[in-house]
């Protein structure tokens, strides 16, 4: 049997120790070791996006790094991102409103990037192009985008983006 | 109660149910099944495209710790009734049985062809098992074109068949040769046409479960649950009752998930053998090498017209490349050349369908199958036309539209399903009048003509189209009001995406006047239903949502009975509304639906007041009949880059029309899809191989799908021509965006680059392909 490693990973505010194997990449270890299946894996080579989780707040390709890269740091995935009641949050409520998902597969990934892209905008309009630009890393074969699109710039205007 | 249902929630853009757990991450995927002791497959795949399989060598594989068991063709033979899957539908067509074995043995006949299996602990000792398997083979020669491959002289594609003419097929009627004599003007030209794969962003996968009293229970990222049934009942060799087929969240199909492939059957075979519960899921490299996609079409086309630039007759050869065996049937081919008449009055028409068996994955349909193509031709001709009479494109198409006064359209092509050809409803005119408006098609000269003098390429593109949409024979849909007043609906119809639960939930809601978030919908599972069929053909709005729409009703029906019985009124006074039936006007004069399900649930003994069948439930197999016709008209602008030959897609302006609409939300999400699926087959997917047949793309990184940034905003215009062939008056609408997408944006490319006069045959139009056609033009003295 392959070394294990020790890590302690923080996602969405608790704290997880396992044992790992050095060549299990974070996607996996939110998947498969502490059952957080929100984070999907679309292509495991670092283009699709669907994978996409915060590390300290940077938006990370889950399935580029290693579950050993991440210990002693923390993750926000997609089930962090709604009340603890369930009441989805504007980035959510958006996308239904926009019809910015259809099968759902993708949609995670994209979540998570519009969340870094409202904490990166420092309070300003985003226009179309740009938001076009941030999502065009996240692959979606069901909307044609416009959804999403439409969504992100709801909740990218200086009026929503102190809302969460 | 509201007998139209389109007075309450029915036409309106509602959110979807299947949105909120979605969106928290509490989908449930195919990957994110947990099982009590799950094991985990990796499959042994073919490295070569064609070759003699002389040994395998597993002894290493199976000695690794942590695997549990390996399988090959003869250990898993035993398990099964049949020596291969049965999956090609019927066809006149077919020449040669060319079904898929579980496992290859014997000879292999594309790359990632499954060999043989690994079932370990984790994924990563499976597929470390995998990679201790030795295979030792005799390379064989490759078919890798499918015109080339039909030739007397081709190499075989598989040494079992006597030839690579997999299937032939005649469409014919009219009288071409007559038509051609008499021609003022015949174009002729030849098109190759790539379409890559479906490329669902979840990846195919399944598990598997035996229980203790010898059920198995499959979950299958499918289209058709209830087709995978059928072949596992038939290839396991057990009786019906044994076997459940679930299909969970499923993340994307768009066609090859509808296909049955070897995977979904040796998992289960396996997990029988084992009695542990076994899970395989699809990476991607699988996905591009094991997946079918859709692929090579070539076609030799050649089309007459009079003075006047009236289509006489087409005639012509389509050589398709069918891959290394059956996976489904000749649908996709067949569709494409009928697909071709589109809109248009065309009187004679002779095609000789030839379908290659070639050394790559086997073929099938993704969305669109196969009509994207015979759309493109069909525009390509009408274009080359349009320039040889000196007319303009929306003219020369104008003059062959179909006329309203002409509808219903009978062509005579006999379809699958017996019927004749005909077009139900649509004024395609008018379509295409709509689109050219909201366009500003009659301005774009002068935008272009500005562009021009500041030296940018603008272009313009227009086509028109059809879809035959929901095809039957039938769906399934039920529903059922318990004593607790919540409303249970089940279908045979199954979801990727698609917002199949909404769209049910929506009609129901609207017959009983409630809130579609109050009815629990269960699609996919062949033990909530057990007739069903499932998705393709852009099918299920028309023939579950009128299942559940005749079911509701007559359930409305029997409530309203029941409860003028209980109320001592006449059923005719009585209404539905948000759970309650109620007299006209006297809104507490009332009983609940809760009420009425619990009085016709009888008590022991007692007889069912007003002598009534017990129950309020009703189901409905929906036969459609024969196919409802949706119909479309795109334009696009384009800015084209002589220097790189990059092509960017300025504007995009759609007029669709599906008949009525049940959620117009909804519809718009599937056309914009559509469109944008049809932008990548048109300038960027291009599934690749070298001569030898291995695959050349086969990550993101290569592959390239359409992203955010170069797709346009499209604009969607509607018309709603309801169809009188089924009762809520809709059709299809998931695949119909695909379909106009190529042929509008060629269009648009040659109209940018006229004074060149580039001609475009083959797609994709990579900026590498265009610039090649450039540079030849101006060698040939043009300047652009
Ligand atoms: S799964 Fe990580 S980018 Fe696709
Ligand atoms: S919603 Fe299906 S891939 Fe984006």
């Amino acid at each position: 049997m392959p070394e294990l490693y020790p890590v302690k990973i923080h996602v969405n505010g608790t704290t997880y120790e396992r044992r790992v194997e050095p060549r299990m990449h974070l996607a996996d270890f939110l998947r498969h070791e502490i059952d957080l299946t929100g984070t999907h894996i679309g292509c495991e080579h670092g283009v699709c996006g669907a994978c996409t989780v915060l590390v300290d707040g940077a938006s990370v390709r889950s399935c580029l790094m290693l579950a050993v890269q991440t210990d002693g740091r923390s993750v926000d995935t997609v089930e962090g991102v709604a009340a603890a009641d369930g009441t989805l949050n504007p980035v959510q409520a958006a996308l239904s409103k926009h019809h910015g998902l259809q099968c759902g597969f993708c949609t995670p990934g994209i979540i998570m990037t519009i969340t870094e892209m409202r904490k990166e905008s420092g309070g300003r309009q985003w226009t179309e192009d740009e938001v076009r630009a941030a999502l065009s890393g996240n692959l979606c074969r069901c909307t044609g985008y416009q959804g999403m699109v439409d969504a992100a710039l709801e909740v990218l205007t200086p009026l929503n983006l102190g809302r969460d | 109660m509201t007998d139209n249902p389109f007075q309450s929630w029915m036409s309106k853009s509602v959110p979807r149910v299947e949105d909120d757990r979605l969106l928290q991450g509490r989908g449930k995927f195919l990957d994110d099944i947990r099982l009590d002791r799950l094991l985990m497959a990796a499959f042994v795949r073919s490295p070569v495209a064609h070759a003699i399989l002389k040994k395998i060598n597993l002894d290493a594989a199976r000695a690794l710790p942590g695997v549990r068991a390996v399988f090959s063709y003869n250990d898993l033979r035993p398990l099964l009734s049949l020596d291969r899957i049965p999956l090609a539908l019927p066809s006149g067509a077919i020449r040669f049985d060319v079904d898929p074995p579980a496992l290859a043995h014997e000879e292999i006949c594309y790359v990632g062809e499954p060999i043989a299996v690994v079932i370990a602990e984790t994924r990563a000792i499976a597929e470390d098992a995998v990679a201790l398997v030795e295979l030792e083979f005799d390379p064989l020669p490759v078919v890798m074109d499918p015109r080339d491959g039909v030739d007397k002289d081709a190499p075989k594609a598989r040494l079992d068949c006597p030839d690579n003419l997999v299937a032939r097929h005649v469409l014919k009627y009219g009288n071409g040769e007559a038509a051609f004599a008499a021609a003022a003007h015949r174009v002729k030209d030849c098109f190759r046409l790539n379409k890559g794969g479906g490329h669902s962003m979840e990846p195919r996968g399944i598990v598997a479960r035996v229980d203790d009293d010898d059920l198995l229970t499959v979950w299958d990222s499918t289209q058709m649950p209830h087709r995978a049934k059928a072949i596992l009942v038939n290839a396991l060799g057990l009786s019906e009752e044994k076997v459940r087929v679930i299909a969970p969240d499923v993340g994307g199909g768009f066609g090859p998930k509808a296909v049955f492939h070897p995977e979904e059957l040796v998992i289960p075979a396996v997990a029988l053998k084992l009695r542990t519960p076994v899970k395989w899921a699809e990476d991607r490299f699988e996905s591009f090498t094991a997946t079918v996609q859709e692929r090579v079409q070539i076609w030799d086309m050649e089309a007459a017209f009079d003075a006047e630039g009236k289509l006489l007759a087409i005639r012509g050869q389509l050589f398709h490349d069918h891959g290394a065996a059956t996976p489904y049937g000749v649908a996709l081919p067949y569709n494409a050349a009928t697909n071709l008449i589109g809109p248009y009055a065309l009187p004679a028409y002779d095609l000789e369908i030839l379908m290659c068996l070639t050394n790559m994955v086997p073929a099938c349909p993704t969305r669109g199958a196969g009509r994207p193509q015979g759309t493109f031709v069909m525009e390509r001709l009408l274009d080359r036309a349009a320039d040889e009479l000196g007319l303009a494109r929306e003219e020369i198409r104008q003059r062959n539209l179909i006329p309203l006064e002409q509808m219903p359209y009978t062509i005579p092509v006999i379809m699958r399903d017996g019927s004749t050809m005909t077009y139900d409803s649509g004024d395609y005119p008018e379509c295409q009048r709509r689109v050219l408006e909201a366009a500003g098609w009659s301005e774009f000269d002068k935008r272009r003509d500005a562009a021009r003098r500041d030296g940018r390429f603008l272009g313009i593109g227009l086509s028109n189209y059809v879809e035959g949409t929901g095809r039957g024979p039938f769906e399934s849909a039920s529903i059922r009001v318990g004593p607790s007043g919540k409303i249970m609906v089940s279908s045979g119809a199954t979801a990727q995406g698609q917002g199949v639960k909404s769209m049910l939930a929506q009609i129901s809601a609207g017959v009983l006047g409630m809130n579609p978030k109050d009815v629990h919908v269960v699609d996919g599972d062949t033990n909530a239903t057990v007739l069903g069929l499932g998705a393709f053909a852009s099918r299920q709005a028309v023939t579950a949502g009128n299942a559940i729409y005749l079911a509701t009703r007559r359930v409305a029906e029997k409530a309203r009975a029941m409860a003028a019985h209980m109320l001592e009124a006449s059923a005719d006074d009585l209404e539905i509304a948000d759970g309650n039936i109620f007299v006209k006007g006297v809104p507490q004069l009332k009983v609940t639906l809760g009420d009425v399900s619990k009085a016709l649930s009888g008590m022991p003994g007692y007889a069912i007041p007003g002598g009534m069948e017990p129950g309020l439930e009703a189901a409905v197999d929906f036969q459609p009949g024969p196919l409802t016709y949706t119909n479309g008209s795109h334009v696009a602008e384009v800015e084209v880059d002589p220097d790189t030959g990059a092509v960017k897609i300025t504007r995009y302006v759609v007029v669709h029309d599906c008949g009525r609409m049940i959620n117009p939300m909804m519809v718009e999400g599937q056309v914009l899809g559509g469109v944008v699926h049809g932008i990548g087959a048109t300038l960027l997917e291009w599934m690749r191989y070298d001569d030898q047949g291995q695959p050349a793309t086969v990550t993101y990184a290569d592959y390239l799908l359409p992203t955010c940034d170069v797709v346009p905003r499209i604009e969607i215009h509607h018309m709603e021509s309801p169809t009188p062939l089924n009762p809520l008056g809709v059709k299809g609408a998931a695949e119909s965006g695909t379909i106009g997408a190529p042929a509008v944006i060629v269009s648009a490319i040659e109209d940018a680059l006229r004074p060149l006069k580039i001609r475009i045959r083959d797609l994709p139009v990579t900026p590498a392909r265009l610039r090649a056609l450039i540079a030849a033009a101006q060698g040939k003295g043009a300047a652009p």
